[in-house]
């Protein structure tokens, strides 16, 4: 890993790491019991370890080679395999969450166990863990190849990728003691956001500085996805955080805003983390591998211009279909579902352009499961955005709001698009970078398709049942108009559903354990791959098209 | 609903920076040639253009 570190970048981690022990060291003073304290301990184990990694090889020789001939990709490495790590514990933290629903037994009785704290950990571990680790690592890699040059710095990218990971972990261990500002998908308390503001930024600047030292003329589209992905989450992420803590030495903070302006602006910010963390992202990286994987040009190169255009001005207005029905203006939410119906053109855009790269080479599709994730992923993100889009008509919300829908919904997006397309993706690109002949076992990765979509639909196709009876019980009233269904009523009818979600989400899991060992297995027994030629002059590097070899 | 005067006035402003962006792109270029911009990412060669080499021939663009 600090091989390819200069001396001056050795010292530059070392203080960083010793910057931040310190500022552990702090928290844990100054929180002592209080949760606070505990997170102070964290930050300083983990900054400590980061520290020690570095002094170990503080005096190793400089790198001799010429740096600005090759990829950097270590930290693109070490991201993908976190983000493999974190898709197994937020996916099993799902399957358990899905178990309690279904037999709240399994909550054993313990504080840190109830569905309540455990839910946060399966949505932070899996939509920051895995979704933004799969993020980091492959915007490192689509920056580098779609500019043909290098990383602008050698720290930073650690920085970015550790610093975020230290988040998360404080995110997931603050949650089993209880640490919550209760704003889903914002659930951690201020010092936490103050760390990730910090780790933002610097991820924008190194992608603008990749950017700028391009020798490619053009922006790839991929990087505009990931670029409104970073940029718009820095803004959300701070207006939503604003809040004031109750004390400095203590977790507990206050929102700034209050009732239903703290709800508009927790959804204007819930709403768009949905559109550009677990979309605009991926879509990058949608059009990234899936022409690679395929090799062919993706179909329709200018509809993708305008999507990216569409989604990026469409998307904000959209948040306030979360709140139908609810105290906020009655013409707020209209606004809210005209855009949300609006989108749809400029999300099948995108869906449709995918398919239709695909369009002739269905036998790659057929033959390849690699190539099979990204297409189902495709059908996924159409199908998910088709179905927001009716279900933010206010006539529809009225029915599906607070039930199992959204739930299914939510899924249909996260575990059919969000998750395949990163599971293609990190198939696709990690013989590439540990330049190994192919995955360590292709039928694996068939097996992992087929579990992954098995998973995705039963839990779908449970959850829209069990969301339609429960919304349909809710409303059906008596003769003599009162309602005929009590709430426990529609908890016994759901019951079925829960255990089959389960069982879904336990082969979904399943699928994810396959990868991680199959990712692991290539780095350590896949056959190497010998480079085609050893390092071309540049002259020859412009030449075109040397034939893939996949 | 006094937070729809924060929030509309930052959501227009981020628009507007999204539509100065834009401009931009349109401005340097970068539409102008769609085709071999979808293609040339399928390339197979994995190595950065050493940026010094072609500065000193003078071929880089920004
Ligand atoms: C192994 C597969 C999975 C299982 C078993 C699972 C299970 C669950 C369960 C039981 C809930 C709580 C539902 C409720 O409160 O009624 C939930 C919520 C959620 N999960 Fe998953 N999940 C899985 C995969 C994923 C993935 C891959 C993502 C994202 C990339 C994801 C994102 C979410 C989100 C955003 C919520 C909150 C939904 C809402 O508030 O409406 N899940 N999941
Ligand atoms: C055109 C695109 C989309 C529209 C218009 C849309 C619309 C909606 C609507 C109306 C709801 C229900 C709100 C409620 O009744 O509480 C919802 C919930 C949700 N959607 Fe979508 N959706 C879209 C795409 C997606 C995609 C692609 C994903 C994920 C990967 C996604 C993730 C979610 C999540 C996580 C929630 C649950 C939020 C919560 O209550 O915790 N959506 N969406």
């Amino acid at each position: 890993m600090m091989q390819r570190l200069t001396g001056a970048e050795r010292q530059l981690a070392l203080i960083i790491s010793v910057l931040t022990l310190l500022s552990g060291l702090a928290m844990a003073a100054a929180g002592r019991a209080d949760p606070l304290g505990i997170h102070g301990w964290i930050v300083v184990l983990f900054a400590g370890a980061v520290f020690l990694l570095t002094l170990g090889s503080i005096y190793d020789p400089e790198p001799r080679e010429d740096r600005a001939v090759s990829y950097y990709d270590d930290p693109t490495k070490v991201g993908l395999i976190l983000a493999l790590g974190w898709a197994v514990v937020g996916m099993g933290m799902g399957v358990w969450v899905a178990a309690q629903l279904a037999w709240p037994d399994l909550r054993f009785d313990a504080a840190w166990s109830s569905f309540g704290r455990i839910r946060p950990v399966h949505t932070s571990g899996v939509i920051f863990g895995f979704g933004g680790n799969a993020l980091i690592a492959t915007s490192f890699h689509v920056m580098q190849r779609t500019s043909r040059a290098r990383l602008a710095g050698h720290v930073s990218p650690w920085f970015v990728l550790l610093g975020f990971n230290l988040f998360c972990i404080i995110a997931a261990s603050g949650y089993l003691m209880g640490v919550t500002q209760s704003k889903e998908y914002a659930e951690p308390e201020w010092y936490a956001d103050i760390w990730l503001v910090i780790v933002w930024v610097v991820y924008f600047v190194l992608y603008i500085r990749t950017l700028a030292r391009r020798n490619e003329p053009h922006i790839y589209v991929a990087n505009w996805y990931y670029l409104a992905f970073i940029l718009v989450v820095a803004v959300l992420h701070i207006v939503n955080n604003l809040a004031v803590p109750a004390s400095l030495t203590g977790a507990k903070s206050y929102s700034a805003f209050s009732g239903v302006q703290d709800a508009m602006t927790q959804w204007w910010y819930g709403h768009n983390a949905v559109a550009f963390f677990l979309t605009a992202g991926f879509l990058g990286m949608l059009y990234y591998f899936l022409p690679k994987r395929a090799e062919r040009p993706i179909y329709s190169y200018r509809l993708s211009i305008l999507s990216f255009w569409g989604i990026t001005f469409f998307y904000i207005w959209a948040g306030s279909h979360h709140l139908h029905y609810t105290a906020l203006p009655q013409w707020v939410q209209t606004l809210g579902m005209t855009f949300s119906v609006m989108l749809l053109v400029p999300s099948w855009a995108s869906a449709g352009n995918a398919l239709m790269t695909l369009n002739g080479a269905w036998h790659k599709v057929r033959d390849d499961a690699t190539l099979r994730f990204m297409m189902v992923a495709a059908v996924f993100y159409g199908l998910s955005t088709f179905e927001g889009s009716f279900m933010a008509v206010r006539a529809v919300n009225s029915l599906s709001h607070y039930t199992d829908w959204t739930v299914g919904h939510v899924h249909a997006g996260a575990m059919g698009w969000v998750a395949l397309i990163s599971f293609g993706s990190i198939y696709a690109v990690v013989p590439l970078l540990w330049q190994r002949e192919t995955m360590y076992s292709w039928k694996l990765v068939e097996w992992h398709f087929w579990l992954a979509l098995s998973g995705t639909v039963i839990y779908v196709f449970a959850m829209w049942n069990s969301g339609i009876t429960q919304g349909l019980m809710w409303r059906t009233y008596t003769e003599s108009g009162t309602l005929a269904y009590s709430f426990t009523d529609t908890l016994v009818a759901m019951h079925p559903y829960y255990v089959a979600r389960a069982v879904g989400g336990a082969l979904f899991l399943t699928g994810a354990v396959l990868a991680l060992f199959n990712v692991v297995m290539t780095i350590r027994h896949a056959p190497e791959k010998r480079p085609e030629r050893d390092y071309p002059t540049s002259s020859e590097a412009t030449e075109p098209a040397v034939p893939a070899a996949e | 609903m006094e937070i729809l005067m924060l929030l509309i006035p930052l959501t227009l402003a981020m628009g507007c920076v999204g539509l100065l962006t834009f401009f931009w792109t349109v401005r340097s270029g970068q539409y102008d040639d769609p085709e071999g911009d979808a293609r040339r990412i399928l390339q197979a060669d994995d190595r950065p253009l050493d940026y010094r080499q072609s500065e000193r021939r003078g071929e880089r663009t920004t």
